[in-house]
Parts: structure tokens; C-alpha cells; sequence
């Protein structure tokens, strides 16, 4: 517990980034040239600092899995990017984006982070204007505002349905700047697969080439992870097929605290599962929720006869529709958070209210938007949306109402890093969903993207010099050292140990089985009997994948079979301490819901006497991991009970 | 349904590839058609029991259609029969019962093959390496509302920066022409005012690299706005060879040697 | 710090194409404009043929456009020639299965055929005419007298009075035909010049030319072969 000092700056809030900036030690441009960084994956956060480090001076290698560096997942973000612009002039500052952020993530995030996060918000949307990127302007030529869950003010960016994109593009534009300038050096192609520690301190990573299925070897002063999240424990989310925990998983074995694994959230608006051989789910961007209006039948006979095919949606008259966010949320209505939407869908549906041939799915209508403003400006808005919607689903969103229902989509929880963003282990860095700094219990839509472009561009580039400062005089490495040698044997042997234990169950097989448990589990409502009980399920699996996967093709060239079976054995251990984290959380608190822990009418019930803490967990080897606490101390605001209803 | 699927294979970069023949059942037509080939491999990994044989590796990822990284020549297109969509968007619902698909890795020399459908675009990558950007540094940049930019003109530019350098214009070329693609970027920047300042080194450069990776020329057959799954308009070709001219008319070169800073 | 380099980029080379194109796209127009005197459509089209093919043989003007007509057409098929064993060379394994539907127009696939069938009708169509014009070559013989190096009306009746040259004149014409139309407009985007309005317009006024211009030329073997 001693370890974990989150360096927080003195001062007030506001002045808390401006004073460390001040105080922090810097590396003049001599210097620099002589000092390596590591920056693994190429999403917001990745290319951003790369593409930073890079014109600094540093030199860089960026490593992503994917055959080039824009394909990292950030490019499938659809919605928008916040920011306290305040630019429509409805009272919008640095001050309630903070608040609205804490708030969000049910009391749960730094203060500290999340005022800084706010502060340099600002400073993205010029970055990224100044980049190109073609955000959304109205007639006046000005950039044009949308809203988002969890805010009364309109703060979000948008490049129509593709936000995350634009911003990524940018960035990787700045990336393969810096990389046709000789500055940065890219990997691609490469997996990460074990962080490499000299005297306790990061210095470098053995990686897969998985083109050439070689093991290699590479050294740098500090390493910086910025590999995303780890939705994919959950085999169905809206994470993309490559997104992976293992980076993550094998710096938490090398000594990186994990924090609040428990903290996943489940996103309200996807499209539902439709069979058994879904490989992924969709989704749909939180933005339709600002036209879109939500509803279930009110009549049970009502949502029997849709899920039979015999009653069409539109023909449920108005007054036996249950708008049930609206009912319950006057004040914010559709745009309550979205942990908040995705429970009370999964409240109706488990109440034998839901649609679709499953009973697992929502209505989100645009029947009254598209009366009130015409289907072309419903069009001009979520065209791109209504159309991946019908590619899909096979039925038309101006005509029918969509069917939505929460899946997995973003982990709040990460390595655990300080103020500068620095893990446990000194030298590595975490950056963008890797990390858990910023949206406690639950993150606000549009606010990814604000994050992995904050680390990236305006809070590694400052922090990771004050590390690197005392560096100078160390020079570069060699990677023949032992400790090279031992993590290449390490993966060499896990490798061989895969490919030979020729069992009868395919990869695949064993990462669905894990996401049910996980699903049922560790999902939307968790309770204490089925935590344990997932806990025990996954220590099971855990021991039958090791004798009965069957791993085909060979250790050298591509083999994707090879890949997932790699990345399930760090999923199979972290959906085990995900369970253990929300089994010792005994509260509910943002994405984390335990059934044992709510109101009569189904809120939330959080108990800030105990748990006004982040948990981050230490591995000990062959043995089950530590909990320690980090305690929130929040001076500058008011930690209240989360009210959407007034 | 039932299939039968034709698939290249090829062990790796240097090996000879072949058509290899396989037969499906009961696949869903609400069933992706990466999905299909999930069943496929995952069925080849059962069937490995008996006959020792490898998955067949193709490039995937997002399944959102927007990460450009699937690529595969379904029955003689780019991305297959629907139009504006990805491989990962289309469904076997557009396939019939007892359909015989065929399907092929891209095709062109400066994106070899990696391993069966996979192949290498990094191409692409170098091409924007050569200027797809501006040289905008982190920091000290003005206020994203100090530039006002005609809404028509951001609208055009985000129809062509919408390009998910997937490939797809390259693979249905009859030129193997990555003409598509680079207008897109280009055209990204032209329309806008950050990307004036190096308008003409940017076009120069891209175009440049772009023939020196051994790309083909333009003959203006409009396959690759056929095939874009992101609908990117031959404009954008059009607007790349207008800026081309008349940024080597109008301009004198960068003196490249007086760069950088005091 | 680029070297002025003789290498010309994709670019440029598509822009000399398309600006040597359109040249002869107009040359072609003046072209069928004499020879449609061939025919009887005004009483003394023999006088105005002769004045026409004069004034194209002796003007000092012309001379000097002649020579620029020739580097045109020079430019345009060593460029046309270069492009495509470049464009060969980008893909060199091939597809198994390639779908031809969905191009923009069937003939914009042959340009290099179609204009290997402009090249072999350009070699007959110069020995025919241009040539005994220089006096390399004999003017074509038969039951029209042939007054001098520069009598093409009665060189012509002498071709156009052979049934199998007039077919073999429509079928190349008709490959000039398939050239032109997707010539004209890929001239124009490749110059850069596309534009939502007008480039529709483009495209029909091309078509129409295309086909105007083939069936000027075709007019002609027609009348003989059937007058």
C-alpha cells in the first residue's frame, strides 16, 4: 500500500497541471537524440505520443499488430470528442466538464486526472483542426456542436459518423511524419508479447513478428503501453477482433499494478446478438440516442406478440408504449449515462418486456425526429449509422424502429498509473484505455477519444521527460542480456506448450465458453454467489484449455490460430480478477453493479465509507493476486448520490 | 445454405499458391461472410483431427467496416457483390443456396502476399509517409475557430478523408492504380486552408512515391468508385491531377536544404 | 532537393496523353469535314474537295501544324504504349475470376486494342494517301484516273469502289469509334477538369461526338458500297 503514491501535485485543482509543468524536469534536444522510448500500438493515445516523442526529438519505435497503424480500433468511434469549448454558448467550462466527468464515472476517477483531462481538452480540437481533420462546421464556417449522455451542454466535436477516424487519421498522419523523417521507426505487424525489466526499471519488449512467427527482442530507455482495453475477456464486444489484454497482462506479471478490473461498461445502444456463430457485436453510436427515443411495449401480450412475428412495432399504439428513460429520468431522459440506460434496458427485458426474436433487445425510434425535422435531416445525421444498421439487421431504421441492447465496450479499469501516468513499475508508462486514470466507474460517451488524445499529445510529451531526465547517462542497450534471454524463453516455451498439447477443442471454443461465464456473470448485474461462482468456472476452464486446445499450424509464419490462443491464456486470468475485483467491491457504483447493493426503484447504491477507492491489483505468482487501495480524496467537490431524475 | 468455396492459398510471400476447393452446410444468411469463414477454419481445425491441414489466414479486424484492414476478391470484386460495403458489412443473405464463391487475395505487385488472403499494403503506409499530412508539430497551434472554413468545402473534404485505405481501388483496378486512394488524400487537403501551405510539395511527394512503388496509371475506367466500399468519388482523381498541374505551373520548389529550426 | 529529372510522373504523362488526345480529337472534326465532300452533297463537292485537300497540302500554316499533329500523335501512342506496359507490369499475377460488369463503359477497357486498330488503319490509310503525297508509295490504281501526287477525290473513288476495303474501313473506323468514346471524356478528368455539373454534360457531348464522328466516316464506304 506504501507503493502506491499517485504524485499528485500540490496546489489547487486548477493550478495542479500548471505547477507541475512549472516543477517538472526537462531533457534538452542533445539529449534526447540519445534516449529511446517504446510506444506499443497505434490508437489515439499510441500514434499521438509517438508522433510527439518523435518531434521532440526522441527516438521512437511504435509497435501495432494490425499490417499499418491507422487500423488500430480508436477508428471505429463514431460519435464525437468533447471538449469545454463552450463555443455554442450554454455554459459549458473547464470546471463541468470536470465535474460532469467525475460525476460520470460515479465518484470513482482522481480529481486531479480529471481536471487536468479537461484542461487540455481544448487544446486537442485545435491540434486536430490544425491537422485537417474535417470536423463538422455549420453555414458560418464555424465548428459545429453535438450533445452526449451524461451532459445538459452541447460539448461534442463530430466528423459525421466517423470521429474517431478523422482524429485517428490525424494522428497517424502526424505519426507517419515523424516516421518519413527518420524520427520514429515502425514495427507493424508485431505483437507485444512480454515487458522486459533491467534493475526494476522498464527497458524493453519482446514482440511476435507475426508475419515471420520470429520472437524479437528490443531495447529503449522507457516504455509507454498504450494497447487499449480489454472488452474481448467477454469473446462479444464491440471491440475489434485484434483488441487484446495480453500487452496489459504481461506488464501486471512483470510487477504493474492492475486497477479496477471490475469496471467495464456496457454499452446501451448495439445491435442485439443474432446467432451462435457471432464473432462480434456492433455498435451504435450513443449519438442517436439525441434523437432517438427508447421504448418497450407496455403490455407483456404486446412484447410476446413482436418476438413471435405476429405484431409489427409500429402498429403498438402510443399509449401502450413504455418510453421507460423518459419515465424514469425526467431531467435527462434518453441521454441518462451509460451505465444507467444499459441497466434499465436489461431491467425491462429481464421483466419480460423486451423485442426482438430473443427478448433481448430495445426499441430506439426515430418515428417523431423524422416527423418533427424531416428524414433528411435525419438523414444528414446518422445516414452512415441507418445504413450499417440495415447491412446488418435487414430492416430499415426510417421505417421501423431499430432494435438496440447493451454489450461490452470500454474498460475503465487498467494499469494502475500515477499522475504522470507512470505504472508501478518505474519506466512503464500507460497511456488511453490501458490505463484506468480518468473515468472512474464509468466513462461519458465521447470521452474516449478525449482521453488517448490528452495522454498522447498533451501529458506523456511533459511526464515522461521528467522520468527520462535522470536517464541521460545511461546508454543504450544490447538486448543479449539475461533478462532478454529469459522473457524469449519464456514465450518460447509457452508457444511449444500450445502447439503441442494437440487437444480437441479449438481456440475459439474455449473464448466463448470463458465469455459466457464472463457474460452471465461479471456482466450488467452481478451478485455474489455468481462472482464466485465465475471464479471457480474460470479456474476449471483455465485448466481444460491447457489440456485440450488444439493450436493447428506451426510456430513459424502467420499463424492466427496461434495468436488467440496466446491472448486467451491473459484473458482466462484476467476474467478471473475481474470477478474477484467486483466480488470484494461491495457496492455498486457505475459500470459495476452488484444486485446486492441497490435502492427499491433499482438505482445504484453506492457506499462511499468504504469503497471511495481505487483497487489495484499486485500478481504474486503462483498464488492469487493482491488487492491494494489507492483512497479518493476529493477536496474540491462534493461527492453526492449520481441524480439523473431532477 | 451450402457452399462451396474456392480459396487461395499460399504458405507464405515466396511459396506458390493454389486453389484449394471447400464444402459448407448450414450456414445462416444472417450469417457475415467473415463469420462464414470462421466456421470454415473452425470446422478445419475439427477436421485436423483426421487430416492435418492449416486455418486459412485473411486479414480482419474491426468488423465495423471502417478499419479497411479485410481485403478479400470475392467472385471477381473487390469486397464482393455489394456496393459501398466491406467484406466484414456483407452478408451471406446476398449469396444462393448452392453458390460457388470464389475467393482471392488483392492483386498487385506492390501489395505481395503475406500468406493465403493476407497481403501487404504497407504501400499505402510509405505513401502517406511521403506528405499525407500537414507538418503541424503538437502545440502552439491557433484556436480551432480562428480558421473559418466554408461548410461545403468541409463537407467535400470529409466525403474524401472518409477513404479507409482499405485497397479495394487498387485490387479492382484493371492498372493496379492507387490513383483513388492517393486523391483522396489529397483532395482531403486541398480543400482545406491547413493544408494549403504545402499543397504542392504534398501532391508532388505522394504522387512521386506512388509511382515508385510500382502502382499503374489512371486510364479513367472509374472501376475503383465502383468498388470503394466508402463510395469516394473519381472527383477527387480529377481535383489531385488539377492541383498537380497547377501547383507546378504556380509554384516554385521548396528549397528543401533552408528547413528546419535556427 | 529534386533534380529535374526527364522522368515524367504518372501525372504528367496522363496530362500530355489527354492534351495530345484532345488535339487530334479536334483535328478529326476538320478531317471528316472534307472528306463528307466526297460525297455528292452539293453540286460541285468534287471543286471543294480538291480546294479543301489543296489548301491541307500547301498552306505554309498547315505545314507547320502538320508537324505538331505528328508529334501529337507520336506522344500520344509512345505514351499510350509506355502507360500500359507499366499498368501490365503493376498487377503481375492475375485474378481467376475477374467481373467486367460493373465498369463505367465497355470500352474503356480497350484502349490500348482500339488504338492498335487506329495504328494498323493509320498505316494503310498513309500509304493510301500521305505517302503518295511524298511520293514514297504508287497512289491507289483503278478506273479513275489519278491527275497527280495530289488527287485524293479519284484515289479515294479508287479504294471505295473495292467492296472488301470498304468493310475493312468500317471495321476500323468503328475501333476509332470505341476510342473516341472514352477518349474524349477521360481527357477531360484527366486534365483535371471534373466538375459535378458539367462533367455529365462531358460525357454526352462525347458520346454524340463519337458517334457522329463514326458515322461521318462510315457515311462514306456506305454510299459507295450501296449508291
Amino acid at each position: 500500500m506504501t507503493k502506491l503514491n499517485a504524485k499528485i501535485p500540490s496546489g489547487p485543482l486548477a493550478e495542479k497541471w500548471t505547477h507541475y509543468k512549472t516543477d517538472q524536469k526537462l531533457v534538452n534536444p542533445a539529449n534526447k537524440r540519445k534516449l529511446d522510448i517504446i510506444v506499443v500500438g497505434t490508437g489515439l493515445a499510441g500514434a499521438a505520443a509517438a508522433a510527439s516523442f518523435g518531434e521532440m526529438g526522441f527516438k521512437v519505435k511504435v509497435f501495432c499488430i494490425q499490417d499499418s497503424p491507422r487500423r488500430a480500433h480508436s477508428i471505429a468511434a463514431q460519435g464525437g470528442i468533447n471538449a469545454a469549448k463552450n463555443y455554442p454558448n450554454d455554459g459549458d467550462s473547464v470546471y463541468r466538464l470536470f465535474y460532469d466527468t467525475i460525476k460520470g464515472g460515479d465518484y470513482r476517477a482522481r480529481e486531479a486526472n480529471v481536471y487536468r483531462l479537461a484542461e487540455v481538452s481544448n487544446s486537442i480540437i485545435d491540434q486536430c483542426v490544425a491537422q485537417g481533420v474535417p470536423f463538422a462546421r455549420e453555414y458560418s464556417g464555424y465548428l459545429d456542436n453535438r450533445s452526449f449522455g451524461g451532459a445538459q451542454v452541447s460539448r461534442t466535436f463530430y466528423a459525421r459518423g466517423q470521429t474517431g477516424q478523422q482524429l485517428l487519421l490525424g494522428a497517424y498522419g502526424a505519426l507517419s511524419k515523424e516516421i518519413g523523417l527518420g524520427h520514429v521507426e515502425l514495427f507493424h505487424r508485431h505483437e507485444m508479447l512480454d515487458l522486459v525489466l533491467v534493475d526494476g526499471r522498464a527497458r524493453g519488449i519482446v514482440a511476435r513478428n507475426v508475419v515471420t512467427g520470429e520472437l524479437e527482442r528490443f531495447a529503449a530507455h522507457a516504455v509507454v503501453l498504450a494497447t487499449g482495453g480489454y472488452g474481448n475477456v467477454y469473446f462479444l464486444s464491440t471491440n475489434a477482433m485484434n483488441s487484446n489484454a495480453s500487452a496489459a497482462m504481461r506488464a501486471f506479471k512483470r510487477g504493474a499494478y492492475f486497477a479496477n478490473p471490475a469496471y467495464v461498461q456496457i454499452h446501451p445502444t448495439c445491435i442485439p446478438v443474432h446467432g451462435d456463430y457471432q464473432s462480434k457485436l456492433t455498435l451504435m453510436s450513443e449519438s442517436l440516442r439525441n434523437d432517438g427515443r427508447i421504448w418497450v411495449p407496455k403490455k407483456k401480450e404486446d412484447a410476446e406478440r413482436v418476438r413471435k412475428g405476429t405484431m409489427k412495432p409500429i402498429d403498438i399504439p402510443e399509449a401502450d408504449r413504455d418510453y421507460y428513460l423518459e419515465r424514469r429520468y425526467p431531467a435527462f431522459g434518453n441521454l441518462v449515462p451509460r451505465d444507467v440506460a444499459s441497466r434499465a434496458a436489461k431491467e425491462r427485458c429481464d421483466a419480460g418486456f423486451g423485442v426482438g426474436n430473443t427478448g433481448l433487445a430495445v426499441y430506439l425510434d426515430f418515428a417523431e425526429s423524422i416527423q418533427r425535422l424531416g428524414r433528411n435531416v435525419i438523414e444528414a445525421r446518422y445516414g452512415n449509422l441507418f445504413q450499417m444498421y440495415e447491412k446488418i439487421v435487414d430492416e430499415n431504421p426510417y421505417e421501423t424502429p431499430m432494435m438496440i441492447y447493451p454489450a461490452v465496450h470500454y474498460t475503465m479499469g487498467g494499469l494502475w498509473v500515477d499522475y504522470e501516468l507512470q505504472t508501478t513499475i518505474p519506466g512503464l508508462f500507460a497511456a488511453g484505455e490501458a490505463n484506468f486514470s480518468d473515468h472512474g466507474a464509468n466513462r461519458l460517451g465521447a470521452s474516449a477519444l478525449m482521453q488517448g488524445l490528452a495522454d498522447g499529445y498533451f501529458v506523456l510529451p511533459y511526464t515522461i521527460q521528467n522520468y527520462l531526465a535522470d536517464q541521460i547517462s545511461v546508454p543504450r542497450f544490447k538486448t543479449d542480456t539475461p533478462e532478454f534471454d529469459e522473457a524469449e524463453r519464456k514465450i518460447q516455451f509457452e508457444i511449444d506448450r500450445l502447439l503441442s498439447i494437440k487437444g480437441k477443442q479449438s481456440v475459439d471454443t474455449f473464448h466463448r465458453k470463458l465469455g459466457i461465464i464472463m457474460w452471465e456473470n461479471v456482466g450488467m448485474g452481478r451478485n455474489e454467489a455468481g462472482l464466485k461462482l465465475a471464479i471457480e468456472k474460470i479456474q476449471l476452464l483455465r485448466e481444460e484449455f491447457w489440456k485440450d486446445v488444439r493450436v493447428v499450424g506451426s510456430k513459424t509464419g502467420v499463424n492466427q490460430e496461434l495468436e488467440k490462443a496466446l491472448r486467451l491464456i491473459d484473458y482466462l486470468e484476467l476474467g478471473e480478477l475481474m470477478a474477484r475485483d467486483a466480488l470484494l467491491r461491495n457496492e455498486s457504483c457505475g459500470g459495476h453493479f452488484r444486485e446486492e447493493y441497490q435502492t427499491e426503484d433499482g438505482e445504484a447504491l453506492r457506499d462511499d465509507q468504504n469503497y471511495k477507492y481505487v483497487s489495484a491489483w499486485e500478481y504474486k505468482p503462483g498464488d492469487v493476486p493482491e488487492k491494494h487501495i489507492e483512497p479518493l480524496n476529493y477536496e474540491f467537490i462534493e461527492v453526492k448520490t449520481r441524480n439523473y431524475k431532477v | 445454405m451450402k457452399l462451396t468455396l474456392k480459396i487461395w492459398r499460399q504458405e507464405n510471400a515466396k511459396a506458390k499458391g493454389r486453389f484449394e476447393t471447400y464444402k459448407l452446410d448450414n450456414i445462416s444468411s444472417d450469417c457475415s461472410f467473415l463469420e462464414m469463414l470462421d466456421i470454415l477454419n473452425e470446422q478445419l481445425v475439427n477436421d485436423q483431427i483426421k487430416l492435418p491441414v492449416d486455418t486459412i489466414s485473411f486479414d480482419h479486424d474491426c468488423r465495423e467496416g471502417i478499419c479497411g484492414m479485410c481485403s478479400l476478391y470475392i467472385n471477381g470484386r473487390p469486397h464482393g457483390p455489394e456496393q459501398g460495403t466491406t467484406v466484414c458489412q456483407l452478408h451471406m443473405r446476398h449469396f444462393k443456396d448452392g453458390d460457388t464463391i470464389t475467393i482471392e487475395p488483392w492483386r498487385a505487385g506492390p501489395f505481395p502476399v503475406v500468406k493465403d488472403l493476407m497481403v501487404d499494403r504497407l504501400a499505402f503506409d510509405k505513401i502517406i509517409q511521403a506528405g499525407g499530412f500537414t507538418s503541424v508539430s503538437t502545440g502552439g497551434v491557433p484556436d480551432a475557430n480562428a480558421i473559418p472554413i466554408r461548410k461545403e468545402d468541409a463537407d467535400l473534404a470529409m466525403d474524401a478523408a472518409a477513404c479507409i485505405g482499405c485497397g479495394a481501388c487498387v485490387a479492382a483496378c484493371k492498372n493496379a492504380s492507387a490513383m483513388l486512394f492517393v486523391a483522396a488524400k489529397v483532395s482531403q487537403f486541398a480543400l482545406l486552408p491547413q493544408g494549403q501551405i504545402e499543397a504542392r510539395e504534398r501532391v508532388h511527394a505522394m504522387v512521386a512515391k506512388m509511382d515508385e512503388l510500382g502502382f499503374g496509371n489512371c486510364s479513367n475506367t472509374y472501376a475503383c468508385e465502383a468498388e470503394c466500399p466508402k463510395n469516394i468519388s473519381v472527383e477527387n482523381i480529377a481535383r489531385m491531377n488539377r492541383e498537380y498541374f497547377s501547383q507546378a505551373i504556380t509554384k516554385a520548389n521548396r528549397n528543401q536544404s533552408g528547413g528546419g529550426a535556427g | 532537393m529534386r533534380k529535374t529529372v526527364v522522368k515524367l510522373s504518372s501525372l504528367s504523362k496522363k496530362f500530355f496523353m489527354a492534351f495530345a488526345g484532345l488535339f487530334l480529337i479536334s483535328f478529326l472534326v476538320v478531317h471528316l469535314g472534307i472528306n463528307l465532300f466526297i460525297l455528292p452533297i452539293t453540286a460541285d463537292h468534287e471543286l471543294i474537295f480538291a480546294d479543301a485537300v489543296h489548301f491541307m497540302t500547301t498552306n505554309p500554316l498547315i505545314k507547320v501544324m502538320e508537324v505538331v499533329l505528328f508529334g501529337g500523335l507520336l506522344l500520344h501512342a509512345i505514351l499510350g504504349i509506355i502507360l500500359q506496359l507499366q499498368n501490365w507490369n503493376a498487377r503481375p499475377v492475375g485474378y481467376k475470376v475477374s467481373q467486367k460488369s460493373q465498369v463505367y463503359s465497355p470500352f474503356t477497357r480497350f484502349m490500348i486494342h482500339t488504338g492498335v486498330i487506329i495504328f494498323l488503319f493509320l498505316i494503310i490509310h498513309f500509304m493510301n494517301f500521305y505517302f503518295v503525297k511524298l511520293g514514297w508509295t504508287d497512289p491507289p490504281q483503278g478506273v479513275y484516273p489519278i491527275a497527280g501526287q495530289h488527287d485524293f477525290y479519284n484515289m479515294a473513288l479508287n479504294l471505295f469502289a473495292n467492296p472488301t476495303y470498304c468493310i475493312l474501313y468500317i471495321v476500323l473506323i468503328l475501333g476509332l469509334g470505341f476510342h473516341l468514346h472514352h477518349a474524349f471524356q477521360s481527357a477531360f478528368q484527366s486534365l483535371g477538369l471534373n466538375h459535378p455539373t458539367y462533367t455529365p454534360v462531358i460525357k454526352v457531348v462525347g458520346t454524340i461526338y463519337s458517334v457522329l464522328v463514326t458515322l461521318g466516316f462510315i457515311s462514306i464506304p456506305l454510299y459507295f458500297l450501296f449508291a
